[in-house]
């Protein structure tokens, strides 16, 4: 039995949120449209207000105007605890006086649950996060890990209708961090509920999120899945942001339907496609490192060939990066795989080099 | 760590206030429980030796009849003592004392603790403020605004809601008055220091878990400040079980505390190993205990307030 599809997209409407203290917009105008089951990520850097807005959704902070409606009901002004939505903190804000089971259980006794259902749920949530054998222990005798497991079960007990991630892997180190999110994304795709998770972290947000808001300045700038914003990001800001780019600025020379050409201080850069604006007008054009080729030699390439110097040379392990100084001054970033275990291009610091990109690897952005 | 553990200068720094205590406290203890075995009465040497072994056979001088005193009477037998009544007059003073030390102390502390922080400093001073003035003066000062005559009575009767003076003074109430005047700072400053360190996220988890404001704070941020309410009550119940000025200017002739009890046997019956042996008992029936208690849950305390995560 599904949800009418109305209801599906749209789950949770956010219309022209704005959140001031004092005089200072920390949420601007943010309007978002999440729909039912999926996983939503608000990625930005600290200040942006991604925090505010998801703090908002829980109740925590009063909109100073706008309104959230979820699953069609308007939820703006109803405090946290009358609200179908549940949050795990990003200090995961386990009550250390309480055992494990009491920790998850806090959100049954609320509703007034039958003691017999309640115990039933909390052992069902033990079981999904696998703490079934640390029931009786409190918060602080658990790895943070395990704490992280706790909270994830103390906010999904209550099935709520929304759940909001508040930096979930933030508190956690790097090796670990990778494994609990594949984890989390699983538990959380096995109980279908819809989710907004708050992070800083680009990598995070890709691999959890379905789509993800990219946020600054208390503004969303871009809505999209992982790929779309980092293949065809809509603006400088957000070029910058999601990954490493390489940024041109220059002037619209030629414009077809079927390419274009902009002209920079480093030289014509050819893009394959066209983009219907105005000859003359300032363009930025975004080419990631990795799609950028590097060679000694001069390859057989049309367009897109510039030449260099490099300047430093980076060793990661499963790719390389290389910086390159161009004759007008400008660094240049490349990276490339570290596909074979011998050093193929040997290319070394202070060597003159070559490097490409195909037509469509650019991408224009207007602002 | 390693420097500072070898540093000769610890052992002197932890050394001078534990030498201190030996001399200034545990001595005394020592001459009390001491003088409390000596041969009862007035007028008797408490310091005479309490062996003698002149003529080579040892002879002891320890006498328990003090102690037999405070719990039987030979004509109203077993804990018929004015000794006990003391006791249990103390007790029942220093227990309302604290728990409305508690009652009033705890939203004091609580709004100090949620003021902003700029002006939290400012509260804290108005609590420690009545400690600028002497304590007597201050006890005193009830007497002026609790007696028949009195700032209190006087403004009652001038707004028509009494026709004649109400007993206040050399009562329960001016005694409970003035004790829970005196000992409410000693409720308030570790509270707050309590209060003041919770971590808030766990009362945004709470509502975030359905818990009205009313409910989170019963359940999360009284059992967290458990150590606070312990403490608190620890320094409020201990001094005022042994209080003796409050109830001597502001207490009754039928308001007989354990203090009024001793200084009394030590200054007006000058019987000092009467008066000692109350001492004793004092200590053992209550700081014992209590201490014990304190121990435990000082422990149990200390795990709590860990905030999860990093």
């Amino acid at each position: 039995m599904n949800p009418p599809a109305a209801r599906t997209l749209g789950f949770l409407r956010a219309e022209g949120l704005v959140k001031r203290f004092d005089d200072v917009a920390a949420v601007d105008e943010v309007s978002l449209s999440v729909n039912k089951g999926e996983i939503f990520a608000l990625l930005g850097s600290s200040g942006c207000g991604k925090s505010t807005l998801l703090r908002m959704l829980a109740g925590f902070e009063v909109p100073t105007s706008g309104t959230v409606t979820l699953d069609g009901v308007e939820i703006a002004s109803l405090p946290p605890y009358e609200r179908p939505i549940n949050m795990m903190f990003q200090s995961y804000a386990l009550f250390p006086h309480l055992s494990v089971w009491d920790n998850i259980a806090f959100g049954l006794k609320r509703e007034g649950l039958p003691k017999a259902e309640i115990s039933e749920r909390v052992e069902d949530m033990l079981r999904l996060v696998q703490l079934t054998a640390f029931a009786k222990r409190k918060p602080h005798q658990l790895s943070g890990g395990q704490q992280q497991r706790v909270a994830l079960a103390r906010s999904l007990a209550k099935r709520p209708q929304l759940l909001l991630l508040d930096e979930p892997l933030g508190a956690l180190d790097k090796k670990l961090r990778e494994q609990t999110q594949f984890e989390l994304v699983n538990i959380i795709e096995s109980v279908g509920v819809t989710c907004v998770m708050v992070t800083h972290d680009q990598e995070e947000a890709m691999s959890m999120a379905s789509r993800i808001a990219v946020m600054s300045e208390g503004r969303v700038l871009q809505v999209g899945t992982p790929r779309e914003i980092y293949e065809h990001p809509n603006c400088r800001f957000v070029a910058d942001f999601i990954g490493q780019a390489n940024l041109f600025d220059g002037v619209l020379s030629l414009d077809e339907p079927d390419r274009c050409e902009i002209s920079t201080p480093e030289g014509v850069i050819h893009v394959g496609h066209g983009i219907t604006g105005i000859p003359g007008m300032t363009l930025s054009l975004a080419v990631r490192p990795e799609k950028i080729n590097i060679a000694k030699s001069r390859p057989d390439v049309a367009h897109n060939l510039f030449t260099g110097t490099v300047r430093e040379i980076a060793y990661f392990g499963s790719y390389s990066t290389f910086v390159v100084d161009m004759p007008s001054g400008k660094s240049v970033k490349i990276t490339e795989g570290n596909t074979a275990r011998q050093d193929l291009s040997g290319i070394t610091w202070n060597d003159s080099v070559f490097f490409w990109w195909s037509d469509s690897a650019a991408v224009t952005l207007s602002s | 760590m390693l420097a500072f553990k070898f540093w000769p200068g610890r052992r002197f720094v932890i050394g001078v206030p534990f030498l201190w205590l030996l001399v200034f406290f545990v001595l005394p203890c020592l001459i009390l429980l001491r003088i409390s075995i000596t041969d009862m009465g007035s007028g008797v040497n408490p310091f005479a030796p309490l062996f003698d072994s002149a003529d080579g056979v040892w002879r002891f001088f320890l006498k328990y009849d003090n102690y037999v005193a405070i719990f039987w009477d030979a004509r109203a037998g077993f804990g018929q003592t004015i000794y006990m009544d003391a006791y249990a007059t103390s007790l029942k003073y220093a227990s309302f004392t604290t728990l409305l030390c508690l009652l009033i102390g705890y939203p004091f502390a609580y709004f100090i603790a949620r003021a902003k922080p700029s002006i939290r400093p400012a509260l804290l001073m108005l609590v420690m403020l009545p400690f600028w003035t002497s304590f007597l003066l201050r006890v005193y000062a009830w007497k002026g605004i609790l007696a028949d005559q009195g700032v209190l009575n006087n403004a009652l009767m001038a707004l028509g809601l009494i026709n004649q003076p109400i007993q206040m003074l050399y009562t329960d109430i001016s005694m409970l008055v003035g004790m829970t005047y005196v000992y409410l700072p000693f409720m308030v400053l570790p509270l707050y220091a309590t209060l003041a360190k919770m971590d808030l996220s766990l009362l945004e988890a709470a509502h975030d878990l359905g818990a009205s404001p009313w409910q989170a704070f019963w359940l999360i941020t009284v059992p967290l400040s458990k150590a606070g309410i312990i403490s608190g009550a620890m320094l409020v119940f201990i001094p005022s079980i042994g209080e003796f000025v409050i109830p001597s200017l502001l207490g009754g002739a039928e308001n007989i505390t354990i203090g009024r009890v001793v200084w009394d046997e030590m200054f007006s019956s000058n019987n000092w190993p009467r008066a000692s042996a109350l001492a004793v008992v004092m200590i053992f029936l209550i700081l014992f205990p209590l201490a014990l208690y304190y121990h435990y849950s000082a422990k149990q305390s200390s795990t709590l307030g860990v905030k999860g995560g990093a």
